[in-house]
């Protein structure tokens, strides 16, 4: 029987690192996810997993930290929120160019500038149009509650390691904070020396005589080198795309209209769509679970059926523009939102479906 | 005796050492980044730990380092080479991990880093060049740029008021609890090389030992950035960075 | 007891620097009025038979590009 533990979201990210097998973990104090850091301390996996846990000095450091130990093939991971990202910026496009693997949690709140501690989604562009500089991208992965948020630890490593690709869970401040029921899978021990060595051949292992060094940088100084480096990240996000989309659906079947929300939102969307539902309106709902890739063909393959879509986030509007993207005018997409900090409810969702939509 | 008869293998008393690739360095004549280079390289072969060391190259003219030292090397976000060494050196403690850096690298942009790690007395070693100015961007005033000194940003010659003063971050360094060697060396004669060899030398040992971060400043010249030969810079740099800068160990333990 | 030395220089790769020069304890090294592909005046033994081996002039070079010989005699 496995064992369920009731804990917050955040906590759940420390115990999915220590059970999943990650080497280290590299952060600094930030509400509202503090408690990740709070929790690996605690639990001292350093004594039983060998796992590394270290406070940095700033989130420039963290993710700097996270791509030094990354170069040597090593699961390590950072969390943030919002503000503590924007830090991160340049460290995550390094991570990217040099193509290397690491897992990075934001528990969003709300912004700009240092903004409210209360819960956000307003760092959609920065996490999946690239918050740093250069063409890039990132997986993107959005929990919706602390299970999710344990999973999702090893999923996003399992995924970063696969493409050689940074690897972000888009949390927000709801699922950080709220506790759950968190099913723990079993302890996968983290990998040997050996493995590493075999599983990536380009980590830094050290230079033997059988092999030429290998040197991780983002650097080339000739444009034709560079251009070349990106098609191939092109190409490796077009295999992405391809192959690891993830959402789930409610009530789609025979759905007229379409709400499409991610994290926390997809929660009260559900019960939205429970609430229209007893109305006697038509609605289902898709949430996305990567929101890198995005499901744009599973969004737009729904549309021969749809009257409109509504797209609810805490911001003031980013995700939609992907929805509006994917359907590409073929169908109505509304948005609707609250942000700041304010977490909207189902009854709001509901309202603001039958005004936009006339009903 | 003929010169064909001394140059035999058997008579060979100095090569350069395997650990250095045969990439003909980018660093403009006389700079002593390759100097130094050959030291690391020399230390590493001396000791046999080429399988076991990452290097770890700045933002800066050493950037491209991992073109001239054979052995695995990760290249930095400007300033954060301490913070990479540091994450590392814990998940590999069986490493030899350095870093290599420059003055505005080291002493401005990543001065947080650097203190941060040293304070933490990460188990790294930390090369710093201090030529006192910004090669590889075309000269400009680093925070180790003597008063008076010009440089592109600073034409007139550094002045206190405008620029604040050179920052001596070895002496800060040395205050901190974490490290267990610092020092301050040259390579700009033959004394002044075989000395920097053997506290590189000491530097990597240290780093087994369990007993902090070592730290080795290496006054250097620029002369492209100070615009003069590379014999000139050495002068200069003996006749105005040396009292300024100390030459010697500013802590061993 | 006496020793006598000699250096070949990578002329292909020396950058006519000089640091070699302005070490040598015997004005043994000296740069060449020609230039390498690079259009450097690489080093080179100006005075043969005054060098002793010493490897100070390969000790600073700061790309590698001199080798030492020595003999005792």
């Amino acid at each position: 029987m496995a064992e369920k533990i009731l804990m917050k979201g955040n906590e759940a990210i420390a115990h999915g690192a220590i059970r999943c097998g990650a080497d280290g973990y590299f952060g600094y104090p930030i509400t509202p996810q503090s408690e990740v850091m709070e929790t690996l301390m605690e639990e001292k996996p350093w004594e039983t997993t060998g796992m590394v846990v270290l406070q940095a000095e700033s989130e420039t450091s963290s993710i700097n930290m996270v791509y030094g130990g990354a170069t040597t093939g090593k699961k390590v991971m950072t969390s943030s929120s919002s503000l503590g990202i924007s830090l991160m910026a340049e460290g995550l496009s390094y991570l990217a160019g040099a193509e290397l693997p690491c897992v990075v949690v934001n528990v969003m709140r709300g912004g700009p500038g240092l903004g409210t501690i209360q819960p956000g989604q307003a760092d959609y562009f920065q996490a999946v149009k690239g918050g740093g500089h250069g063409d890039y991208k990132m997986i993107v992965l959005a929990p919706a509650s602390a299970q999710d948020m344990y999973d999702f630890v090893g999923l996003g490593f399992d995924l970063a390691f696969k493409y050689r690709i940074p690897a972000m869970i888009l949390s927000d401040g709801v699922i950080g904070q709220m506790m759950e029921k968190v099913e723990l899978g079993e302890m996968k021990p983290r990998r040997t020396a050996e493995e590493i060595r075999e599983q990536c051949p380009w980590a830094l292992t050290g230079k033997t005589s059988d092999r030429n060094r290998n040197i991780i940088t983002s650097l080339a100084l000739d444009p034709n080198v560079q251009e070349r480096t990106n098609i191939r990240l092109q190409e490796k996000y077009k295999a992405i795309q391809e192959n690891e989309v993830r959402y789930t659906t409610y009530m789609v079947e025979d759905a007229e209209y379409l709400f499409v929300a991610y994290g926390s939102m997809s929660r009260i969307c559900e019960a939205a769509v429970d609430q229209a539902r007893e109305a006697g309106y038509k609605v289902g709902l898709l949430r996305p679970v990567t929101l890198f890739p995005y499901p744009e063909k599973q969004i737009c393959d729904l549309v021969p059926q749809l009257k409109g879509i509504l797209t609810v986030e805490m911001s003031a509007g980013q995700m939609v523009e992907d929805v509006r993207l994917a359907v590409n005018g073929k169908v109505p997409v509304e948005f609707f939102g609250r942000n700041g900090g304010i977490v909207p409810s189902p009854d709001e969702v509901y309202e603001a479906f039958v005004k936009l939509f006339n009903k | 005796m003929d010169v064909n008869d001394i140059i035999r293998p058997e008579n060979m008393v100095y090569a350069k050492t395997p650990i250095l690739t045969d990439t003909v360095m980018h660093y403009c004549p006389g700079c002593p980044h390759g100097t130094v280079h050959k030291v690391i390289a020399e230390v590493i072969e001396e000791m046999g730990i080429q399988d076991k060391t990452i290097g770890i190259s700045p933002v800066g003219c050493a950037v491209l380092a991992y073109n001239y030292i054979d052995i695995d090397w990760e290249q930095a976000a400007h300033g954060r080479a301490p913070a990479l060494a540091t994450a590392t050196k814990r998940l590999n403690p069986d490493k030899y991990v350095f870093t290599y850096q420059g003055d505005g690298d080291l002493a401005s942009i990543g001065t947080a880093e650097v203190m941060h790690a040293c304070n933490r007395g990460e188990n790294i070693v930390v090369i710093f060049i201090n030529n006192a100015i910004y090669g590889m961007t075309g000269g400009q005033m680093a925070p180790t740029t003597l008063l008076g000194q010009k440089t592109a940003t600073t034409p007139y010659g550094r002045d206190a008021k405008l620029n604040g003063y050179p920052l001596k971050i070895t002496e800060l360094i040395a205050q901190l609890e974490g490290t267990c060697y610092v020092t301050r060396q040259s390579a700009h004669n033959p004394a002044a090389v075989r000395k920097l060899k053997k506290a590189v030398r000491k530097a990597f040992e240290n780093s087994m030992m369990d007993k902090g971060t070592s730290f080795v400043e290496v006054v250097s010249t620029c002369n492209s950035g100070w615009k003069l030969s590379p014999v000139q810079a050495n002068k200069w740099m003996e006749e105005n960075m040396f009292p300024f800068y100390q030459l010697g160990d500013l802590k061993d333990r | 007891m006496a020793v006598k030395g000699a250096i070949v220089v990578d002329t292909d790769k020396c950058k006519g620097c000089g640091v070699c020069a302005a070490n040598c304890p015997t004005q043994t090294i000296a740069l060449s009025k020609q230039v390498n592909g690079k259009g450097y005046n690489f080093a080179y033994m100006e005075n043969p038979d005054n060098c002793t081996g010493c490897t100070n002039c390969a000790t600073v070079c700061p790309d590698a590009v001199i080798t030492v010989y020595r003999v005792k005699i």
